[in-house]
């Protein structure tokens, strides 16, 4: 049913460190085999080998540029995919019922043998975190690995959207967002973990972590520094003559 | 957003359509056997014309029956209650009208309700979705409302209410525009909000997740239709609004008449191709476009 839940026993989502992604699409490629492979319709690609090849993922990563007035930039890594949102817009606006969120632990899914493709979830979903699969004409989007993280036929390591399991910078983490004692709600609390635009009353479950102030070299000198200082100020004997005269050319 | 030829047809037909049917449906005098055959036949082959046209676009066409199932939230779902409930109740008080000269004006009535209901239901489709602020306004639905009660009062020959509305409808779509053309900016929402970062300074796309195009920027940024978006406009206008007047004030004859409608029809197909082709979705945003 298309009715969101009023609130769920559970919030499991993922909390992405933009301090710590290095933007590798690690997690884009494990998410795509393993979404290929298991949950629903595989993740079709078109023309993979032509020009202009296009395909379904449900997790890309962006990269980003910031720059504060007279500072240097900075780049941001951004991976993206469903936020699992409280108030997800693109539940009620489904008209087959496909598309529900759960009230047992808030993931957003998709029931691919009741939608008509219309698209319509995708249109209300401000995050781009929907494709519609140009093969099968089901929506695909991030399950967060539902069928991993209760799945007992895999090691407990395992237990993890794949995204988070191959992630080489622990940039990503997963857990329960209703349990203030969770990895994901102290990581969120500490380092100021944000919404995505908050403005359109999502209610995102997903958080981003900002990444860290840099480093200045404003004001703070080496100890070897005054070992460092240039000896010649002037060039003398044959280099000082060589530079006269080559001044004098 | 792409501008669908599918969705451009549905909803410039089933909206004459539609209100061709509401007009029929109060109408205290209603023609009765071959007249009303006629005019029940233009209503319900745009209605249904439409609709068939809405479902091209779907993945899984066999599956459409489910969608009148999540009216409680949906208004994909809602529509298509309200225009399956307009066709059947319309349909009974056609066939009485065309068969046995019976004319039950409560069936009428209820039929006129159900086809605007129709009307007002696709137009919530569209202004309910927050990703897309031109759109999100109670004046959409004021358009497409305006826009069907005009066409219908059109082709149901109700000459002097057409040239009124016919006014009325050209105010609406250039308040519409009007206000469309500053919904984004006021929305707030940027490359700042999106990616949480705007109060550290100036956010850019340095690169996409893929080098070649994907759907959703297929499907949600469509950058070349606004280059003559405002010539189209006034081409719009004059074809939906000023020519069908100036045609309808020549002495009558039936080639004017025609001409009256299908410059009407021309001028709401280029409305409804800018209503798609301009319109920005937030999530081009994330790919430095809108
Ligand atoms: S991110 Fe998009 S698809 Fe996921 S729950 Fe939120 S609105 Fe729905
Ligand atoms: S595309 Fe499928 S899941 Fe999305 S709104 Fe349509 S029927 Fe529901
Ligand atoms: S795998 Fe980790 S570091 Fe690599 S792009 Fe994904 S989140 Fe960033």
């Amino acid at each position: 049913m298309t009715e969101l839940p009023q609130s769920t026993e559970r919030k499991l989502g993922l909390v992405i460190d933009l301090d710590t992604c290095v933007g590798c699409h690690a997690c884009v490629i494990s998410c795509k085999g393993w979404n290929t492979e298991n949950y629903g319709a595989p993740l079709s690609d078109q023309r993979p080998y032509g020009e202009e090849p296009m395909g379904t993922f449900l997790n890309r990563v962006h990269s980003y540029e910031v720059q504060a007035p007279g500072q240097a930039a900075q780049t941001v890594h951004f991976p993206k995919s469903c936020l699992h949102c409280e108030t997800a817009p693109c539940v009620t606006v489904c008209p087959t019922g496909a598309s529900y969120k759960r009230a047992e632990d808030g993931i957003v899914l998709v029931n691919e043998s009741s939608c008509i493709g219309c698209g319509l979830c995708a249109w209300a979903c401000p995050y781009g975190a929907r494709e519609l699969d140009q093969a099968e004409g089901v929506m695909k989007k991030c399950t967060l690995c539902v069928d991993r993280i209760y799945n007992e036929n895999l090691p407990e390591v395992d237990r993890v959207p794949s995204c988070v399991r191959t992630c080489p910078a622990g940039a990503r983490h997963f857990g329960d967002f209703a349990d203030p004692d969770s990895n994901v709600s102290k990581l969120t609390a500490e380092r100021g973990g944000m919404d995505l635009m908050p403005e359109l009353g999502t209610a995102p479950v997903n958080k981003y972590l900002p990444p860290r102030p840099k480093d200045s070299w404003d004001n703070e000198e080496s100890i070897l520094a005054p070992f460092l200082a240039p000896i010649a100020e002037e060039p003398k004997g044959f280099l000082g003559w060589l530079d006269k005269a080559l001044e004098k050319i | 957003m792409h501008p669908a030829a599918s969705v451009i047809i549905f909803t410039t037909l089933s909206g004459l359509g539609f209100g061709l049917l509401a007009w029929l449906g109060i109408d205290a005098t209603p023609p009765t056997g071959w007249g009303a055959f006629g005019y029940f036949f233009i209503g319900f082959s745009f209605a249904v014309g439409g609709l068939m046209a809405s479902t091209f676009h779907l993945g899984h066409p066999e599956r459409a029956w489910r969608a009148f199932s999540q009216w409680k939230t949906s208004w994909l779902s809602r529509e298509g209650i309200c225009a399956v409930a307009a066709l059947i109740v319309m349909g009974l008080y056609a066939a009485a009208l065309v068969f046995f000269a019976r004319h039950y004006v409560i069936l009428g009535w209820i039929g006129t309700v159900l086809s605007l209901g129709t009307v007002f239901t696709t137009s919530m489709i569209y202004g309910q979705l927050k990703t897309i602020p031109r759109w999100n306004t109670p004046m959409t639905s004021v358009l497409y409302m305006t826009f069907a009660i005009t066409g219908g009062a059109l082709l149901s020959g109700k000459v002097a209410i057409a040239c009124v509305l016919f006014f009325v409808a050209g105010l609406v779509q250039i308040l519409w525009w009007k206000q469309g053309d500053s919904a984004f900016a006021e929305r707030g929402t940027d490359l700042g909000t999106a990616t949480g970062l705007g109060d550290r300074g100036t956010v850019r796309s340095m690169a996409h997740p893929h080098t070649s195009p994907n759907y959703l920027m297929r499907e949600f940024v469509h950058v070349i239709g606004r280059k003559h978006a405002q010539k189209l406009r006034v081409i719009s206008l004059i074809l939906m609004a000023v020519l069908p007047v100036l045609l309808l004030m020549l002495p009558f004859h039936h080639i004017f008449a025609i001409a009256a409608v299908a410059s009407h029809i021309a001028g709401v197909a280029v409305s409804r191709w800018l209503f798609f082709a301009e319109a920005e979705h937030v999530v081009g945003l994330y790919y430095g476009m809108r």
